[in-house]
C-alpha cells in the first residue's frame, strides 16, 4: 500500500499545526511572553493548543486574565479549577483605580466600563509584568476589520496599533524583531472560524464553561437583549422581575454586557447544530460592538485587544 | 442529502463528515473592474457563510452605496478597514473563509492597484492556487500577465484562469477560446505546471458554484467544483523529509525533543536522518504528541521528534532525510522582491530570517531586475519598493536550504532592517553559488597572531566617525604620530584618500556610501590581520555599516570613536568649503545637510571637539587604548 496516497491532513489538523508553529516561534524569539486567557471558548482552544505545542513540557509562559470584576461567577470558578488541574501559572489583574472608583457597566455605561476595566487594565497588566508578546484568541472571521489583521500585530510602547504601518507576513516566516518597549499581540487562531472552534472543541473534548450550554437561568429582557442576573449588583428597574428561562451564551464576557439566547441546546452537538441553523453572527450578542460602525477598529487603535 | 438537512436530521454524521474536510488556500488576482470582489462575495454567499445580521447590513448597504440597483452588491461584503475607506489607502491583504461539504477555503484577497506586487506576493506566499480573473471583454491585459508572473515567481503551482463577464460577450465560446490561447502563448515562458480555464459570470452566477445553462459548450467543472477537487497535497508529501527545528524541548534530563513543523515529506520512527548544517547522522526514535506517539507524520504537521543518539541540535538546525539532505552554503543566487519605501542597499547588513533561523546577510547589487509588466530584464543598481530582481546574497554562516523551486518552506527567506525592524524584502533561493563544504580558508603559516607578536602589539581598528569637518582626520593624525613615536606599527585609512583610488568608482548616494564603507571595513580587517593598529577616518554616517565593520573584527578589536562636533561648529570650520557648496545646492547628498548622520549609540570613546584641544583628544584615545589593553602604558 502506498503510504503517500493515504495521507491527507484535515483542515483542523492544518489549523492546529499552524497555531502550534506560531506559539513555538514566539516562545523562541520573545523575551517574556504571556497568554491572555479570557475563559471563553476561544481561550479554551488556545490553551489546549499550548498544552499540545510544548508537550511533554508545560507551556513556558503564564496565563493572564484581565478580570473586570463583572465576569460571570461560573467563569471564575471554571478558570480556577482548570488552572489548578493543569498546574499552570495564572496572573489576574483588575484595574485598581477603576475598582476604587467603583467603575461598572450599570453606573458608567458599557463604553466607559470597557475602556477602564478592560482596555486600560490590559495595558496596565502588560506594563506591570513587562510582557513583550501576548497571545490572544481573536479570529479574522469575527469582524470585517479583523480580516486584514496580521497574525503578529505590533503595538507601540503606548500600545497603539497603526493599521497603515503593519509588516507584511510572508510564508510562515514571522518577523518577531522589535524595539525596547514595543510589544506584539499574537493571534494563533487567526485563520479559524467559529465553526472550526466548535468542531475542534467537539473533536478534542476540550472543557468549556457550562454557560455555553442551555440551562434555566434568571434573566431580564432589556432593549431586546436577555441579560442574566448573575449577582445582586444588578439594579432592577421598576416592575422588572427576573424570569427563569432556558438560555445559553454564544460568547462570554461581563455578565451585564453579554446577551443570552433562548435555547435548549445542552450538548456540544446541539450547540453546533443550533449555530449552523440560526443565522446570526456570534458578535451580535456583544453589546460593545453596537456602539458604532467600525467600532472594533477604533477600539483596537486605542489598544483594545 | 443536502447539508442543511443533514444538520437537522443527523448532526453527528454532519460533524463526522466536516471534521474530515481538507484545506485549500488560494489567492484571487484581478483589478477592481474584473469583478473579483463580486466573485468572492458570491462564493461566501453561496456557501452560506453570511449570517442574517450581515445580510441585512449588506442589503441596506447595497441600496445606499451599491452599484447593482435594487440587487445585492456582493462586492460590499469584502470591503476593508475604516481608515482605508476614509482615506482611500489600500495597504493590505484580507483573508476570507468559507467551506463546502468537502473543503475549507482560505482566500487571500489583494485589493487595489497600488502596492500590487507587494500585496500579491504576500497573499501568494501562502497560497496553493491562484484564481486569475480576466474580463472577457478586455481579454489578456498587461495586468493579467503581471499577476501570472508574480504567481509563478512565488511558486504557486496551480492557476485557474477565470474568464469573467461571459454574460457580456453572449457566452461566446470563440471569445473564451481566443483568450485562453492568448494566455497560453504568454504563459509558456513561465513555470505554471497546472493551468485550467473556466468561463464564468460572477454577477449572474454562471459556472461559479453550479454550471451554466448558457454555456453548454463548456464541459468542465464550475470554479467551486474545481477548487473542491484539485489536489495540492500529494506534491508536498512526496518531497524529501525536512523539519526545521523551532524549539528544543527539555522538560527534564531524560527527555530531549526537537519541536518543529514538517516542511516536506513524511517521517517515521527508525528513519535515518541527518542534522544540518553539522551533518551529524542519527535515527528517529519517536514522534511525540500529547495524544500519543505517531507511527508517521507528514508535511504540514507540528510535531516533536526524538533521536536515538544524543547530538547537539539547536533552533534553526534542519533535521532531514539522510538520503537526500538539503544543501549547505553561505552564498546564493536569489530572487528578491523589495517591500519597503527605503530602497535596497547593496552591501548593507540585513537580518535574514529563514524558516526559524535568524542570520546576517548582505545583498549584492542586482544582476538585473524584471519589469513585471513586460517581463523584460533591466539593468539595476538597487531595488525599489515593489521591484523584483535577481541578486547574489551572502550570509554570515553556512545554512541548510533547498531551492525554492523544490521546497517553498526551506527555500524562502525575509530580510529585516536592523534599525526599523521592518520586513523590507522577501526572497527565494534559486541555487547556491558555492558549496560551503568545498571552500576552505587558505591557512597561512604566518597568521594574525604571528604578525602581532612580531610587532609586539595587539592589532585593532580605531574607527573615527563624525560629520565632515568634525576633526576626525586631525585627531587620527595626532594619535598616529604618538603611536609612531612610541614604536607602534599603525596605518591610517582616510576617507578622502581612499576615494582617490580603491573607491574611485563610488559616488555619494546611500547605496555607494554603503559600498564605500564595506570595502574600507574589509581592507581594515586585512590590516588587522597584518598586525597593525589601523586608524579609519571616515564620516561613515550609517550605523548599520559601522556595525558591519565591527562584526568583521574579533571581540575587543573594534574601537568606535565618535568625534561629536555639533553641525554648527563643523559648518563654521568648513576646512574644504564643502558645507558652503552644499548649502548653495551645488553638492548633493552631503551628510548633515541633505543626507542623514546616524550617531553611534554606544561608542567606545566619545570626543567633543567643541571643548577639547586636538592634543587632549589624542590623549583620551591613547588612554582608551591602554585601558583596553591594546597598548601598554
Amino acid at each position: 500500500m502506498s503510504a503517500t496516497a493515504q495521507i491527507h491532513l484535515t483542515h483542523l489538523q492544518r489549523l492546529e499545526a499552524e497555531a502550534i508553529h506560531i506559539m513555538r516561534e514566539v516562545v523562541s524569539e520573545a523575551q517574556n511572553p504571556v497568554m491572555l486567557y479570557s475563559v471563553g471558548k476561544d481561550s479554551a482552544v488556545m490553551l489546549h493548543l499550548a498544552m499540545k505545542a510544548f508537550y511533554p513540557s508545560k507551556p513556558p509562559f503564564p496565563l493572564l486574565h484581565v478580570d473586570t470584576g463583572w465576569k460571570f461567577k461560573e467563569m471564575i470558578s471554571f478558570r480556577d479549577d482548570l488552572v489548578a488541574k493543569l498546574g499552570l501559572e495564572l496572573l489576574t489583574h483588575t484595574n485598581p483605580e477603576g475598582l476604587a472608583d467603583g467603575v461598572g457597566p450599570f453606573t458608567h455605561g458599557s463604553a466607559v466600563h470597557t475602556d477602564i476595566m478592560k482596555t486600560q487594565a490590559l495595558k496596565q497588566a502588560l506594563d506591570k509584568y513587562e510582557f513583550d508578546a501576548a497571545f490572544g484568541g481573536a479570529r479574522r472571521d469575527e469582524e470585517k476589520s479583523r480580516a486584514k489583521e496580521r497574525i503578529f500585530s505590533f503595538r507601540s510602547a503606548q500600545h497603539q496599533w497603526d493599521p497603515k504601518n503593519q509588516r507584511p507576513e510572508l510564508w510562515s516566516i514571522y518577523n518577531v524583531q522589535k524595539h525596547e518597549g514595543e510589544s506584539i499581540r499574537v493571534f494563533p487562531l487567526s485563520n479559524w472560524t467559529e465553526l472550526d472552534i466548535w468542531q475542534y472543541i467537539h473533536l478534542e473534548q476540550i472543557p468549556i464553561v457550562p454557560l455555553y450550554f442551555a440551562a434555566e437561568r434568571p434573566v431580564v429582557e432589556r432593549d431586546g437583549t436577555l441579560i442574566m442576573v448573575d449577582d445582586d449588583r444588578m439594579p432592577l428597574k421598576d416592575g422588572e422581575q427576573p424570569m427563569l428561562k432556558n438560555v445559553r451564551f454564544r460568547t462570554l464576557g461581563c455578565y451585564p454586557l453579554t446577551g443570552a439566547v433562548e435555547s435548549t441546546a445542552n450538548t456540544l452537538q446541539d450547540i453546533i447544530q443550533e449555530m449552523l441553523l440560526t443565522r446570526t453572527s456570534e458578535r451580535q450578542g456583544r453589546v460593545i460592538d453596537h456602539d458604532q460602525s467600525a467600532s472594533m477598529e477604533k477600539k483596537k487603535q486605542e489598544g483594545y485587544f | 442529502m443536502h447539508q442543511s438537512d443533514l444538520i437537522s436530521s443527523d448532526i453527528d454524521a454532519y460533524l463526522k463528515a466536516h471534521e474530515n474536510k481538507s484545506l485549500l488556500r488560494f489567492i484571487t488576482c484581478g483589478s477592481v473592474d474584473d469583478g473579483k470582489s463580486t466573485l468572492i462575495g458570491r462564493l461566501l454567499y453561496e456557501s452560506k457563510m453570511i449570517f442574517e445580521d450581515q445580510l441585512t447590513a449588506l442589503e441596506q448597504d447595497s441600496k445606499k452605496v451599491g452599484t447593482q440597483g435594487e440587487n445585492i452588491d456582493f462586492a460590499l461584503l469584502v470591503d476593508g478597514l475604516a481608515a482605508e475607506r476614509e482615506q482611500g489607502i489600500t495597504i493590505d491583504v484580507a483573508y476570507r473563509f468559507f467551506a463546502t461539504e468537502h473543503r475549507k477555503f482560505i482566500v487571500a484577497d489583494t485589493p487595489g492597484h497600488e502596492q500590487y506586487t507587494r500585496n500579491m506576493a504576500t497573499g501568494a506566499s501562502t497560497a496553493d492556487l491562484a484564481v486569475l480573473l480576466i474580463d472577457a471583454r478586455q481579454g489578456v491585459l498587461t495586468q493579467t500577465k503581471r499577476h501570472a508572473f508574480i504567481a509563478s515567481q512565488l511558486g504557486v503551482r496551480h492557476i485557474v484562469l477565470a474568464v469573467n463577464k461571459m454574460d457580456l460577450v453572449d457566452y461566446s465560446e470563440k471569445v473564451f477560446n481566443e483568450i485562453v490561447d492568448d494566455f497560453k502563448t504568454f504563459a509558456d515562458q513561465l513555470d505554471i505546471p497546472n493551468l485550467h480555464a473556466i468561463p464564468v459570470s460572477a454577477l449572474a452566477g454562471d459556472n461559479v458554484v453550479d454550471g451554466s445553462r448558457y454555456m453548454p459548450w463548456y464541459e468542465g467543472p464550475s470554479l467551486l467544483g474545481y477548487l473542491e477537487a484539485v489536489d495540492v497535497e500529494t506534491e508536498e508529501t512526496s518531497l524529501p523529509f525536512r523539519m526545521p527545528v523551532q524549539w528544543v524541548n527539555r522538560p527534564d534530563l531524560d527527555f530531549r525533543g526537537y519541536a518543529g513543523r514538517i516542511a516536506g515529506g513524511i517521517v517515521r520512527p527508525g528513519d535515518d536522518v541527518r542534522v544540518l548544517p553539522s551533518g551529524k547522522q542519527s535515527k528517529i526514535a519517536r514522534i511525540v504528541t500529547m495524544d500519543s506517539d505517531l507511527d508517521e507524520a507528514v508535511s504540514g504537521q507540528s510535531v516533536t521528534l526524538t533521536l536515538t543518539d544524543e547530538i547537539d541540535i539547536s533552533r534553526g538546525d534542519v533535521i532531514a532525510t539522510s538520503e537526500t539532505p538539503p544543501e549547505i552554503s553561505d552564498q546564493f543566487d536569489t530572487t528578491i522582491i523589495w517591500l519597503s519605501e527605503e530602497p535596497m542597499l547593496p552591501g548593507r547588513s540585513y537580518r535574514m530570517k529563514t524558516s526559524s533561523r535568524l542570520v546576517s546577510a548582505t545583498v549584492n547589487a542586482p544582476k538585473h531586475k524584471t519589469d513585471v509588466n513586460t517581463l523584460q530584464k533591466l539593468p539595476a543598481k538597487t531595488l525599489q519598493l515593489n521591484e523584483i530582481g535577481n541578486c547574489t546574497l551572502a550570509v554570515d554562516r553556512p545554512i541548510a536550504f533547498d531551492s525554492y523551486n523544490e521546497n517553498r518552506q526551506t527555500g524562502s527567506f525575509i530580510l529585516i532592517d536592523r534599525m526599523s525592524n521592518n520586513t523590507v524584502g522577501m526572497g527565494m533561493i534559486n541555487f547556491p553559488l558555492r558549496r560551503a563544504a568545498n571552500i576552505h580558508w587558505q591557512n597561512l603559516d604566518i597568521n594574525k597572531a604571528a604578525n602581532a607578536e612580531q610587532k609586539g602589539q595587539s592589532p585593532a581598528v580605531l574607527w573615527f566617525t563624525g560629520l565632515s569637518g568634525s576633526g576626525k582626520s586631525t585627531i587620527a593624525n595626532e594619535v598616529q604620530r604618538r603611536l609612531f613615536a612610541s614604536g607602534r606599527h599603525s596605518f591610517i585609512l582616510d576617507g578622502d584618500n581612499v576615494r582617490h583610488g580603491l573607491n574611485r568608482d563610488l559616488g555619494f548616494t546611500d547605496a555607494d556610501r554603503v559600498e564605500n564603507i564595506r570595502r574600507v571595513a574589509e581592507v581594515s580587517k586585512l590590516m588587522v590581520d597584518a598586525g597593525l593598529i589601523t586608524l579609519v577616518s571616515f564620516i561613515s554616517p550609517f550605523r548599520a555599516e559601522r556595525d558591519l565593520a565591527r562584526n568583521l573584527m574579533e571581540e575587543g578589536e573594534f574601537i568606535e570613536i565618535f568625534v561629536n562636533t555639533p553641525l554648527s561648529v563643523a559648518e563654521t570650520r568648513d576646512p574644504k568649503g564643502l558645507y558652503k557648496k552644499a548649502r548653495a545646492g551645488n553638492l548633493k547628498n552631503f551628510t548633515g545637510i541633505d543626507s542623514p548622520y546616524e550617531a553611534p549609540e554606544n561608542p567606545e570613546i566619545e570626543i567633543n571637539t567643541d571643548d577639547m584641544s586636538v592634543e587632549d583628544a589624542a590623549e583620551r584615545v591613547i588612554n582608551g587604548l591602554i585601558e583596553r589593553g591594546i597598548i601598554e602604558a
